[in-house]
């Protein structure tokens, strides 16, 4: 058996940690919204003509007064993807058509144009918002209806760690956050409680059965005895998830990657967030009891 | 747990079967109606164009007030009250009257029998409100008056919507009522949709006006820019013709001038009074305004009692075509603005479709590869079951014709990766209970039964975050959320009865076996 317990506080410090410095780089570094959330236009392009580079194709494009103009490669060395803000001109995209035909030949396909306005993003950022704290209330809700409140705590401090943790190693990365990563953020909410529920639901079960060890024991017996079906399901949602990040195409790999982040916190939070809550709070066998009277 | 009675048995593999067959109707084509069903593929997947479009209802407004000031005074005037400094400001009416004549506008205003101000039942509210600030009776739409505005422009935008892109012939649009000012516009198969947009631009207003110099005009007057250059002419605001008088427009080429026009013919109240404004004003020029631009202002020679004639303006055959079919479809209640545009190519489709599947293949693979060295011949039960769970999962979203997303073939990767962990509770849980247990079918039947409710919360709370998702996301993130949820009912199927059964039949046959998981 593994003494997970006997670095409960250790952990504990490094979750506090990693959250509060999460928290400092989501306050003053802040997150790289994408098109989704801030508005503007992207556009995917693909070359037919292998001189045609970044810089060249930035030189081009920053002189057609689009305002501030990113451009990178996307996948490979053909495929551009070019961002700017909104601006007023609704013929934009066919005045850079006829631009970059002009300048480069008949060289360009352009293979995805999204545009945003400003209202519209304004409204997905709060309906991404919302969904997210939707989720997280639905959770705390269903976990106190299907254990006790300190069992309701503890899942959801783990939730907000695990949510709190992936944006602020989006925003050390600057990786952009768009409409699929509130898609993964969500479903990150769903694996960890999945994670979380497992371990509970055995601790419960051997809080039933053993009335004198104590909590701290009592949630070490329950990780090991859970633990090699944790690691199983990490390892197979991990196995799915490099697939979708190494095979599944550009457009998926934010998703996945912070999917895969998610379920790495997911796993540990499980262990050393939502457990060592409950040793704080003194769950003991009364604290179930009651709930079966 | 560990019992299957023979008509479940039954029960169990005609269902199997039933969507095995959906899902292979994807691939082969199939004679029956009934079985000829396929995933609809997202926009994202098949190449398409999504547009979100609002209506800017202001200028609405703007002229429901405007007739409202030739309303109101006629209306007063048989009452003999006289409405002073009536002006429109700010989407709002202003107005005075003396002050013995106050109470009666009020009481106008109020009843319910109203002619001007109609009162709305379902609301219990008037279409408009009105308030006095220091002498001045101010009048504007009321909240509810505003949303039967709304709504009724966006029926008739819709229909106008509907109509032109009928006209440019798309395949299977899709044309839905969003909120009520938006309208949102699904296109698959185009991958141009420059056309389209800028059609959908237009308001496609077309009047028939006189040129004047006369700025005494008793209907008013205004300036009006040329479409294709600064000059600027001073038209009158009384309409002679407008677009709703056309029976037809076509582009059409003058063999006299050589030039691209379009022609219209008439309504036939339409053609009196276009015959009667050509009798009259010979010499004169009508000014033809579209969106107010002149578009050209010919000068009349002739009575033009036919009811049909010819626009021209230095059209190119495109442009007339455009014009000719923007005016066949009607004019828009009020401008359209395209708030939100998503077009991917077909050819990024295509690639993405490879992509999903590559990594949809490749992840199954190593899934199922880790869990057969994991568990033996436990694994390949599991992996049977992970097989028909796919089976599975594709033959519902057949079954409901559902839109297949990017995201969507995401959401089935990860059921591939997550379904395995009910099997793994299961597993692990018969590995504890084998340690005191002898008794193999005691064993795995109490494994089966107390991970159950660890199965069940786990996979409540992965289906709560896909409905909220499948409720907040749009588009492509719904598919996802359609694919996660559906993904976990497939899941528990197969594990409750296609592992289980395959487990039971097993572990029959080995009673004595020991070191069996």
């Amino acid at each position: 058996m593994i003494a997970f317990n006997r670095y409960y506080n250790h952990f504990n410090i490094v979750s506090i940690t990693l959250v509060v410095i999460s928290l400092l780089f989501l306050v003053f570094k802040g997150l790289n919204y994408g098109i989704d959330f801030k508005g503007g236009t992207l556009i995917e392009l693909r070359s037919n003509d292998s001189k045609i580079n970044v810089s060249s194709l930035r030189d081009n494009l920053s002189q057609m007064n689009l305002g501030d103009v990113s451009v990178k490669n996307f996948g490979n060395e053909k495929d551009f993807l070019v961002k700017f803000e909104n601006n007023n001109n609704k013929n934009v995209i066919e005045d850079i058509k006829i631009n970059l035909d002009k300048s480069f030949g008949n060289n360009f396909s352009f293979r995805r144009v999204e545009n945003v306005g400003p209202k519209v993003s304004a409204e997905l950022l709060k309906s991404g918002v919302i969904a997210i704290s939707v989720a997280l209330v639905l959770m705390l809700i269903y976990i106190w209806i299907r254990f006790e409140w300190q069992f309701s705590l503890g899942a959801i401090l783990a939730l907000f760690h695990d949510v709190i943790v992936t944006l602020g190693l989006f925003s050390l990365l600057e990786l952009e956050i768009n409409l699929s990563i509130i898609a993964a953020i969500l479903t990150i909410v769903g694996y960890s409680m999945n994670d979380t529920v497992v371990i509970f639901d055995r601790v419960r079960e051997n809080l039933r059965k053993y009335s004198d060890i104590k909590i701290y024991e009592l949630t070490n017996i329950s990780i090991n005895e859970t633990l090699s079906r944790t690691l199983i399901t990490s390892i197979t949602t991990l196995l799915a998830l490099l697939s979708i990040f190494f095979f599944g195409g550009e457009i998926l790999k934010g998703f996945s990657l912070a999917m895969i982040f998610g379920v790495v916190f997911g796993t540990y939070s499980s262990i050393y967030i939502a457990n060592t809550i409950l040793v704080r709070l003194r769950v003991s066998q009364k604290t179930i009891l009651k709930e079966d009277e | 747990m560990l019992y299957f009675s023979k008509l479940r048995i039954i029960f169990v593999s005609t269902f199997t079967l039933f969507f095995i067959l959906f899902a292979s109707s994807n691939i082969f084509k199939s004679s029956n109606d009934f079985l000829d069903k396929k995933i609809n593929l997202g926009l994202d997947l098949q190449g398409g164009s999504y547009l979100l479009l609002e209506i800017d209802n202001r200028p609405v407004v703007e002229q429901k007030l405007q007739n409202l000031t030739i309303t109101l005074r006629n209306y007063f005037k048989e009452k003999n009250i006289r409405i002073n400094n009536l002006k429109l400001q700010n989407q709002k009416l202003l107005f005075s009257v003396e002050d013995q004549f106050k109470q009666i506008i009020l009481d106008v205003f109020n009843d319910k029998e109203s002619d001007f101000n109609p009162y709305y039942q379902r609301f219990k509210s008037h279409q408009l409100d009105i308030v006095e600030e220091n002498n001045i009776f101010i009048v504007n739409f009321s909240k509810q008056g505003i949303i039967e505005l709304k709504t009724s422009s966006q029926d008739q935008a819709l229909e106008i919507v509907r109509r032109r892109i009928d006209e440019i012939g798309t395949n299977e649009p899709n044309i839905l009522k969003r909120g009520n000012d938006r309208i949102l516009v699904e296109l698959p198969g185009l991958d141009d949709p420059m056309r389209i947009k800028s059609l959908l631009g237009k308001t496609a207003n077309l009047t028939f006006r006189f040129v004047t110099n006369n700025s005494e005009d008793s209907f008013g007057t205004e300036k009006l820019k040329y479409e294709d250059s600064t000059e600027e002419s001073m038209v009158s605001k009384r309409i002679i013709l407008s677009g709703d008088n056309l029976l037809d427009a076509q582009p059409r080429m003058n063999n006299e001038t050589n030039e691209t026009v379009v022609s219209f013919t008439l309504d036939r109240v339409g053609a009196k009074r276009f015959g009667k404004a050509t009798s009259t004003g010979i010499g004169k020029q009508l000014a033809i305004v579209l969106d107010g631009k002149i578009i050209s202002a010919p000068v009349i020679r002739d009575t033009i009692a036919s009811g049909s004639g010819q626009i021209s303006g230095g059209f190119t055959f495109q442009s007339a075509t455009d014009l000719a079919l923007l005016l066949r479809s009607g004019a828009l209640p009020a401008p359209l603005n395209i708030i939100e545009e998503r077009t991917v190519g077909p050819d990024l489709g295509q690639d993405s479709i490879k992509a999903g599947i590559i990594a949809l293949i490749i992840g199954f693979i190593l899934v199922i590869a880790f869990i057969f060295v994991k568990y033996k011949i436990f694994g390949l039960i599991t992996n049977f079951a992970l097989i028909i769970n796919l089976f599975l999962l594709v033959g519902v979203l057949t079954i409901f014709e559902a839109t297949l997303t990017l995201p969507g073939i995401a959401g089935i990767i990860l059921t591939v990766g997550m379904a395995v962990d009910a099997n793994v509770l299961i597993f692990e849980r018969i590995k504890e209970e084998l340690k005191n247990e002898k008794n193999n079918l005691i064993a795995f039947d109490s494994g089966y039964t107390k991970s159950r409710t660890a199965i069940l919360d786990a996979n409540i709370t992965t289906l709560l975050a896909a409905i909220i998702l499948f409720f907040m996301g749009s588009g492509p993130i719904k598919g996802f959320s359609l694919t996660l949820g559906i993904g976990i009912f497939t899941t528990l199927f197969s594990v409750y009865f296609i592992a289980r059964l395959l487990t039971v039949l097993y572990i029959s046959k080995n009673k004595e076996k020991e070191g069996l998981i």
